[in-house]
């Protein structure tokens, strides 16, 4: 079915969304909440015991939605990751303007010593 | 006419014509933020002290026979744009402390064009929201009724000029944020091309999706609100090297032969049937002034909205990174160690949308999942921009309706994310395609103010400056203010 | 550490700073030892709202490297987020490269113990921002974090598991190392950590097609213990596999007081970096213009002077090699050729003996010697013209050394002229053999051994001042009677 859609190049937003709430309606919570646990790890993210079963449904709608890219025919498409084509890097001429500022920088630090920055020792 | 429904042009002239000095116009502003503002929710902030002085110092100018038309003219600026010495939230918890050590570009070129902050202005937390209900701050109303939204993320924004506590307000759109808020409120909402405004300062939540750009009553304040704003930065690398030519005087060619594309994919099933109503009587008016229509397709704008969220969460998963309670921001009370440092710090700094996203985004770039999401997004990316480059082969702009609805009420859609999300359908190509595209407000849709949206090619602002501007002449729509704040 | 059951595979990944006045990103200083956070910026803090932009000097020196190594320069090179948390990386993400790194496919050739060449492959050499530090001495309960490093350019340099040895991974490092020093893009600095290595090290049985699974050692940050390190490491993962255990693929750290590796399964877990193209910059391009003007700056390249001093100067390639291990060695002893071109291979002689002697009792490189291209011309032209012998120059060599005097001054000053007078030698002689009567009569009736006696006698008499082959052809004569 994805296959057959995908080649149809004209069918409208008006599918997408109404496909998108008709998968929300039946959709499997596809995130279990193991998986929530361990992207709220990888993203260092506290989530209590109770938000967990949230996050995973949630997720799982934002998942679903998303989920109809694999009806875009993208063979030999080039990925876009800036919005303006044919640009390129500028080049910084290699020059020292910045001078020491600590102190105003680390007025907003939440603790600091011997001008540095503290955190709970870390374990190597 | 009150003072606070004056045009930019007009608050220039008077100021020239010393009708009233650029304090007495701080001071106008300021009592109707102190009137208003609490019970809209609208700023995180006011600045009087610094706005009167800024007024002051912008009286002097125009006493010295200086200062452009934007001297002395107050604004608000959303509170994602860094302020220097000023407390600048973002709208979080995360960063409720936080005064910034510099200005953003953007707000150092206001504040260099003479311009009078007098605040920072209530918005979705890190601009996650269509509905300015996931503010730290709380929500902010909507000024025509304040049981609504203001639309989002620059709700607070849009909230500020809608009510007429200040002309103008600087806002962000990396989805929609200006011009979705900017059609929920009766306004003039413009997002720029992206590059055409600089982001150094501008708190980032999807970098190669965020414009800044501002939100007034009319295309012509626009105009020259953004003469203010654009132009090349050498601290942002994708900032372009690009004249700018002058907005102002562009307004007022004619549109005859100005051919307008129809988006065939935005009048469908999911658009409000009174909406559609107004936006056909919006073209209408175009085809009277001797502008033609014609259908175009894009097909792939259909998958606008999953491919934004991909890319936008993604993105935004690592900008919100450096929010780990170390050299600025929240931290959270008596960490036992480093990784309850971080978790407990992010996790009771940010709220729940902000949460989601960033897990979201987590998700998508992960070992095994990054082909899938992230990157199949990229090429849906692109055959969405390929879509517009066509059809921009055909057509000068593209109309349609910025919004699927008009405002709707505070807590409807924030029980699922998705249905949130869907308010963005009509406004989030063109934040995929980094075209410039602005709201104007159409007649209204069940006495709520509706938008009417213009896309358009790359760096062609004076173009749809021109097409909102002439449409202005001839209709009073945007002239509109709710009448508590008349 | 290989034997002949098992053979040792290794890559190394290189970390070296380069030479910018500024950070990668921004404007801040690079220099090392400024007091804590005096040379971080907003953009170093990773501030919300802060952009980076590309340092220009940064894309010229990594070119210039990939240049020297015969690599190809990427022409669209892309910047990626490398994202983790770790409190020196401010923001959360590290900028590197990671599919289009802006050098790719390059070699290095390194010469082996036996003299053989051997070509060793470099994967890749891409650009990324260095960390910040983090201190863990002296404030309780915390570390404090200085991010004065954080944002210094740096190249990482990854080369192919070509390396068969701890002193083959020696002598690659040890060439990069005098490769980015030539290039002067890098310091080299190890002790401050300008030039960094990790070492990817795996073993497998002899014959085997497969890589072993193999362990990244981290901080082996001097010469002596990479080598170490690695074979501490091969012996471990030896060990393990014939005890019955499996060699698991992880970070280990080495420790150079216990001379062991350990597990740092802390950095371990969660390795997901998420890498996806970094939105705040754009590809960056290098044109053919761009590589141009970089190729006009190459200096001669080690491996090209070493040839060059081998047909110039007919050096051992030994010798030449030696010479060129510094770009500043080299141009010691090109100085001292040019005022002394009568015989290079003496030059090399004392370049690689005496003067590296010195420098290295007291621990000074080249630029600092004692004794400058100009005053051992002066002594090496004593030597060829007679007035001292080799073994007094040695001497002469060390009073030079420590007095700073000319070869002439201390020549003179301590008499240490040879005699080259037959007549006076001729009495040093005849002296010693009217002493000598029992040795002249025993060497007369065939015992040739004694004229070495005779030698060191009138040598002895003379001060060691003797011309050597001068006294060898009259004693000869006198002794024979």
């Amino acid at each position: 079915m994805a296959r057959t859609l995908a080649t149809d190049a004209t069918y409208s937003k008006a599918t997408v969304y109404h496909l998108t709430l008709f998968f929300l309606q039946f959709a499997e919570c596809v995130m279990k909440p193991e998986q929530i646990a361990s992207i709220a790890h990888l993203a260092r993210l506290s989530i209590s015991e109770t938000e967990v079963p949230v996050y995973a449904e949630s997720l799982s709608s934002i998942l679903s939605m998303v989920g109809d890219l694999e009806r875009a025919q993208t063979q030999d498409v080039a990925p876009m990751a800036h919005p303006l084509p044919g640009l390129t890097q500028r080049l910084r001429a290699d020059e020292v303007t910045e001078t020491d500022q600590h102190e105003r920088y680390q007025a907003n630090a939440p603790e600091t010593a011997a001008s540095l920055y503290l955190v709970p020792k870390v374990i190597e | 006419m009150s003072i606070h429904t004056k045009t930019l042009p007009q608050l220039a002239a008077g100021l020239r014509a010393r009708e009233f000095s650029a304090v007495e116009l701080a001071r106008h502003f300021l009592d109707r933020i102190a009137a208003h503002g609490p019970a809209l929710n609208a700023l995180v902030s006011v600045t009087a002290d610094t706005a009167l002085e800024q007024a002051a110092a912008a009286d002097r100018t125009l006493a010295a026979g200086l200062g452009g038309p934007l001297t002395g003219i107050p604004l608000v600026h959303k509170d994602i744009f860094c302020t220097q010495g000023v407390r600048t939230t973002c709208g979080s918890r995360m960063l409720d402390n936080f005064v910034a050590p510099y200005d953003a570009t953007v707000v150092a070129k206001l504040k260099g064009a003479g311009m009078v902050m007098l605040g920072k202005a209530n918005m979705d937390e890190f601009a996650m929201g269509s509905s300015n209900e996931t503010s730290f701050y709380g929500p902010v109303k909507n000024p025509w009724n304040p049981g609504l939204v203001p639309g989002g993320s620059s709700g607070g924004s849009a909230a500020v000029v809608a009510a007429r506590l200040a002309p103008v307000a600087t806002a962000t759109d990396t989805g929609g944020s200006i011009r979705q808020p900017a059609a929920l409120c009766g306004l003039t909402g413009l997002k720029p091309t992206y590059g055409r405004v600089s982001r150094y300062g501008m708190i980032a939540f999807a970098s190669s999706l965020d414009q800044g750009g501002m939100m007034t009553a009319s295309a012509e304040d626009a105009a020259l609100v953004l003469q203010g704003m654009a132009g090349f930065d050498p601290r942002d690398s994708t900032s372009v090297e690009r004249p700018v030519p002058d907005y102002a005087a562009a307004l007022g060619q004619p549109l005859k032969g100005l051919t307008i594309g129809l988006l065939k994919e935005f009048f469908d099933k999911g658009l409000d049937p009174d909406m559609e109503r107004s936006v056909r009587e919006a073209l209408a008016v175009y085809q009277q002034l001797g502008a033609t229509l014609k259908e175009v397709s894009l097909p792939s704008i259909g998958l606008s909205v999953p491919a934004y969220y991909v890319v936008a969460p993604a993105e935004c998963s690592s900008n919100l990174a450096r929010f780990d309670g170390v050299r600025f921001g929240y931290r959270c009370k008596d960490p036992r160690d480093l990784m309850d440092l971080y978790k407990r710090s992010r996790g009771e700094g940010f709220g729940a949308e902000v949460k989601r996203r960033i897990m979201t985004g987590t998700y998508v770039l992960s070992a095994g999942y990054y082909d899938a999401y992230y990157l199949k997004a990229q090429q849906v990316r692109r055959l969405i921009a390929n879509d517009f480059e066509r059809a921009f082969g055909e057509v000068d702009v593209i109309m349609g309706p910025t919004t699927p609805t008009p405002a709707f009420g505070l807590g409807d859609k924030t029980s699922d994310p998705v249905t949130m999300y869907l308010n963005d359908i009509y406004t989030i190509g063109a934040n995929l395609a980094g075209l410039p595209a602005l709201s104007i407000p159409c007649g209204p849709v069940r006495q709520l103010p509706a938008g009417l949206q213009i896309i358009g090619r790359h760096f062609d602002e004076e173009r749809l400056l021109n097409v909102a501007h002439v449409y202005q002449r001839e209709t009073d729509w945007h002239t509109k203010v709710p009448a508590a704040y008349e | 550490m290989s034997n002949e059951t098992w053979e040792t595979v290794i890559g190394l990944e290189i970390h070296a700073q380069l030479a910018t006045k500024s950070k990668i990103f921004s404007a801040s200083a690079t220099q090392y030892g400024a007091p804590p956070n005096a040379q971080a910026s907003l953009v170093d803090l990773g501030y919300p709202g802060v952009l980076p932009v590309l340092n220009q000097a940064a894309v010229g020196m990594a070119v210039k490297f990939g240049l020297a190594i015969n690599a190809q320069v990427t022409p669209r090179s892309v910047f990626a987020r490398k994202n983790y948390f770790y409190p020196d990386l401010p923001k959360g993400y590290q900028i590197s490269q990671y599919e289009l790194p802006i050098v790719a496919r390059g070699h290095l050739d390194i010469v082996l113990d036996d003299g053989s060449v051997k070509r060793v492959g470099i994967t890749r050499a891409h650009l990324e921002e260095d960390a910040g530090k983090s201190m863990h001495e002296g404030l309780g309960a915390h570390s404090g974090i200085d991010l004065n490093r954080a944002g210094t350019p740096l190249i990482e340099i990854v080369s192919e598991p070509d390396l068969r040895s701890a002193k083959e991974a020696v002598a690659y490092l040890k060439k990069i190392h005098t490769l980015v020093r030539y290039l002067e893009i890098c310091d080299g600095n190890m002790q401050e950590g300008s030039f960094r290595c990790d070492a990817n090290v795996s073993v497998r049985r002899r014959g085997e097609v497969k890589f072993g699974t193999r362990a990244e050692i981290k901080n082996v940050n001097s010469f002596r213990f990479v080598e170490k390190a690695i074979n501490h490491e091969v012996a471990r993962q030896i060990d393990l596999i014939e005890s019955g255990g499996k060699v698991v693929q992880e970070t280990r750290l080495y420790d150079p007081n216990k001379d062991e590796t350990r597990s740092m399964r802390s950095k371990e877990e969660a390795n997901d970096y998420r890498y996806f193209p970094d939105p705040d910059l754009l590809p960056v391009e290098v044109t053919p213009e761009f590589i141009a003007g970089v190729r006009a700056t190459l200096p001669e390249l080690p491996d090209e002077k070493a040839a060059r001093f081998v047909s110039q100067f007919g050096l051992s390639a030994y010798d030449a090699g030696v010479l060129t291990a510094s770009r500043e060695l080299g141009a010691y002893y090109e100085t001292v050729v040019k005022d002394f071109p009568s015989d290079p291979k003496l030059a090399a002689n004392w370049v690689n003996g005496e003067l590296a002697a010195a420098l290295n009792r007291d621990n000074l490189d080249i630029t600092q010697s004692r004794i400058g291209a100009g005053p051992l011309v002066g002594l090496l032209k004593r030597i060829a013209d007679g007035t001292i012998s080799g073994k007094i120059a040695k001497e002469v060599f060390e009073a030079m050394w420590d007095s700073g005097a000319s070869a002439d001054a201390v020549i003179e000053e301590k008499g240490l002229k040879q005699i080259s007078d037959p007549a006076a030698i001729e009495k040093a002689i005849d002296e010693v053999m009217a002493k000598s009567p029992g040795q002249l009569a025993d060497y007369r009736s065939g015992k040739d051994k004694l004229f070495g006696y005779f030698v060191g006698q009138v040598m002895k008499a003379t001060g060691g001042k003797a011309n050597p082959a001068q006294l060898n052809e009259l004693l000869k004569k006198k002794l024979a009677g």
